[in-house]
């Protein structure tokens, strides 16, 4: 065959022009609708329906540069997972947070991250990864971390994300030894598990609760676009038209 | 009972061991076809040897000591060797010189589908062809070489590793910036690209050619459509782009973003893509500055093909399926 049928596909395949978007479910499932419903696209089915996982079509733009149109569809998925089925390009592109990107390993086992293209900030889900002690200082002014610090060597770190906790500590020059925990890390420096905590925070209301306070900002994170690198290059036209107007708001 | 094999690497049984020699069979026709030789060399090499080239994100990942205490590496790639073999046994010889290669390498990767720490390359080098010409024909083998192993729908993207070294340099990028601008382009991150940008002190117009550029992928009105600093640094794209024969220029997707992880390229690099596959087949470039550091400098240029990657988006294809084509 040509390479000029290759370009349409074979056997009349419309390809190019379809986008599959992997939905997270979770905090980031509101806004990620709206984003969808910003372009035109019907996501009622999805807000109503949480048993379904796989919507073939949730509509059809037709693109702002040239007579194309692009056909969406949507899956949803657990937030973690995102980055999973994009960088297999199970999914052509995804919404994510900021942080589940920054905590994957990347394909080279290195600190490169996933293998996909971050395409967009979204603006949305914002929050903010930070380091929380204990309220209250010793007689020297040291909050209970930097006292572990100095006199035991070391300061423990309870986390949900182990990898931005320990790149964060390397960064700083500080020893560190991560706890790794999965879930509700507030009772770590509470109970003697650990003197700090690496986790995200949007309002601050659960580590109040919970007698901690903020010393260190890491990262502020909010929700990205990305996408599967051989989809950016085999459907830009689609990808290009639906940024576009994501950018214009 | 059961005996592990290490993480990253696997057995190949019959049914599919057929399969992979038929397409390995399809290849090396295809390169012998246009004239590359097919050689081998060791997977252990000095380890001196190997980091002598840029390898960047490539670089050896195990390395083991022989009896008299010489660190050796297992290759991560075939490139370096030929390298090697072409500076030391073709000294004098007529050029160009052209290769091929069916071998394994090994890479430290995160296990998964069509990423093996043990990984079959299929490739070649053609050695003392300067671009455009050379460039050329490395596009034009490639691409009868995955006609003849039967994949169908793949696309070439195309784009030049000096392209925004190049842009920077007319644009006045302060040095400082210019890393950081490669990292987040390396790393994709475009987020992180424009956020850059928005800080530094540049003038707006520079910043919107550079963050556009690296988004720019397309068919030849790409580069048609480039104006000032920006037509300048895809000159050789252009060169390269009006010499390709018909049916490989149709394959061909213009990629001013384009950028590979491995660190000698210097000029064109290139990448395959198939609907059926979620990462790439392969690529290449031109490394004109690599045989210089082996003692006879040279212009070059090559590829290199996953063959497992190639299995499976022919496999891909036949199903009608595949990563892309739900």
């Amino acid at each position: 065959m040509s390479g000029a049928d290759a370009a349409t596909g074979a056997g009349g395949r419309t390809a190019e022009s379809h986008l599959i978007v992997a939905v997270p479910r979770g905090a980031l499932f509101r806004g990620a609708l709206d984003t969808l419903d910003r372009l035109g696209l019907d996501t009622q089915e999805m807000r109503s329906n949480d048993r379904k996982l796989l919507f073939e079509s949730i509509g059809t733009l037709r693109q702002t540069a040239g007579e194309g149109e692009t056909q969406v569809g949507a899956i949803t998925m657990r937030p973690s997972d995102v980055p999973t089925y994009v960088e297999a390009g199970a999914a052509d592109l995804g919404v994510t947070g900021k942080d589940v990107l920054l905590e994957q390993v990347g394909r080279d086992g290195g600190a490169g991250g996933r293998d996909v293209y971050e395409l967009l900030d979204l603006h949305f889900g914002e929050c903010t990864m930070v380091l929380a002690t204990a309220a209250g200082e010793n007689a020297a002014g040291e909050h209970p971390a930097q006292e572990a610090l100095r006199r035991l060597g070391v300061m423990r770190v309870a986390t949900k994300y182990p990898r931005i906790a320990l790149s964060h500590m390397e960064q700083t020059g500080r020893q560190a030894e991560i706890v790794e925990v999965k879930g509700s890390v507030e009772l770590a420096p509470l109970t003697g598990l650990a003197e700090a905590i690496v986790d995200l925070t949007a309002t601050g209301n659960t580590l109040r609760e919970n007698g901690l306070l903020v010393r260190e900002e890491i990262v502020r994170c909010t929700a990205r676009l990305i996408a599967n690198p051989v989809a950016h290059k085999l459907k830009a036209a689609a990808i290009e038209d639906l940024v576009g107007r994501l950018r214009e708001g | 009972m059961i005996h592990p094999i290490p993480s990253g690497t696997r057995d190949v049984l019959p049914d599919e061991m057929r399969e992979l020699r038929q397409i390995s069979d399809a290849l090396r026709k295809g390169f012998e076809d246009h004239g590359y030789g097919e050689l081998y060399t060791p997977a252990l090499e000095y380890e001196e040897v190997l980091s002598r080239a840029d390898l960047a994100e490539a670089a050896p990942a195990y390395r083991t000591f022989d009896e008299t205490g010489a660190a050796l590496a297992l290759r991560s790639d075939m490139t370096v060797p030929i390298a090697r073999v072409a500076a030391t046994r073709y000294p004098t010889a007529e050029l160009p010189l052209r290769f091929c290669y069916l071998a394994h390498c090994y890479r430290r990767v995160r296990p998964q589908r069509g990423q093996s720490r043990e990984l079959l390359q299929a490739g070649i080098e053609l050695i003392g062809a300067p671009a455009p010409e050379g460039t050329v024909e490395a596009l034009t083998v490639l691409c009868r070489t995955l006609d003849r192993a039967g994949l169908k729908d793949y696309r070439i993207g195309l784009g030049d590793a000096s392209l925004f070294g190049t842009l920077m340099d007319r644009l006045s990028v302060p040095e400082a910036l210019r890393a950081p601008l490669l990292q987040a382009l390396s790393q994709r991150d475009f987020v992180a690209l424009q956020r850059l940008l928005r800080e530094a002190d540049l003038p707006a117009a520079s910043s919107e050619v550079l963050l556009e550029t690296a988004q720019l992928r397309g068919g030849l009105e790409v580069l048609e459509h480039a104006s000032g600093p920006v037509a300048e640094a895809v000159s050789g794209m252009r060169e390269v782009g009006a010499r390709l024969p018909a049916d490989v220029a149709a394959r061909i997707i213009f990629d001013l973003g384009l950028l590979r992880s491995i660190g000698y390229y210097t000029g064109a690099v290139f990448e395959v893509y198939d609907p059926a596959a979620g990462a790439p087949l392969g690529g290449g470039g031109r490394y004109d500055e690599l045989l210089g550091r082996f003692g006879r400098g040279l212009p070059a240029v090559g590829f290199a093909l996953s063959v497992e990657r190639l299995h499976i988006a022919l496999a891909g294809e036949e199903r009608g399926t595949g990563a892309m084509l739900a």
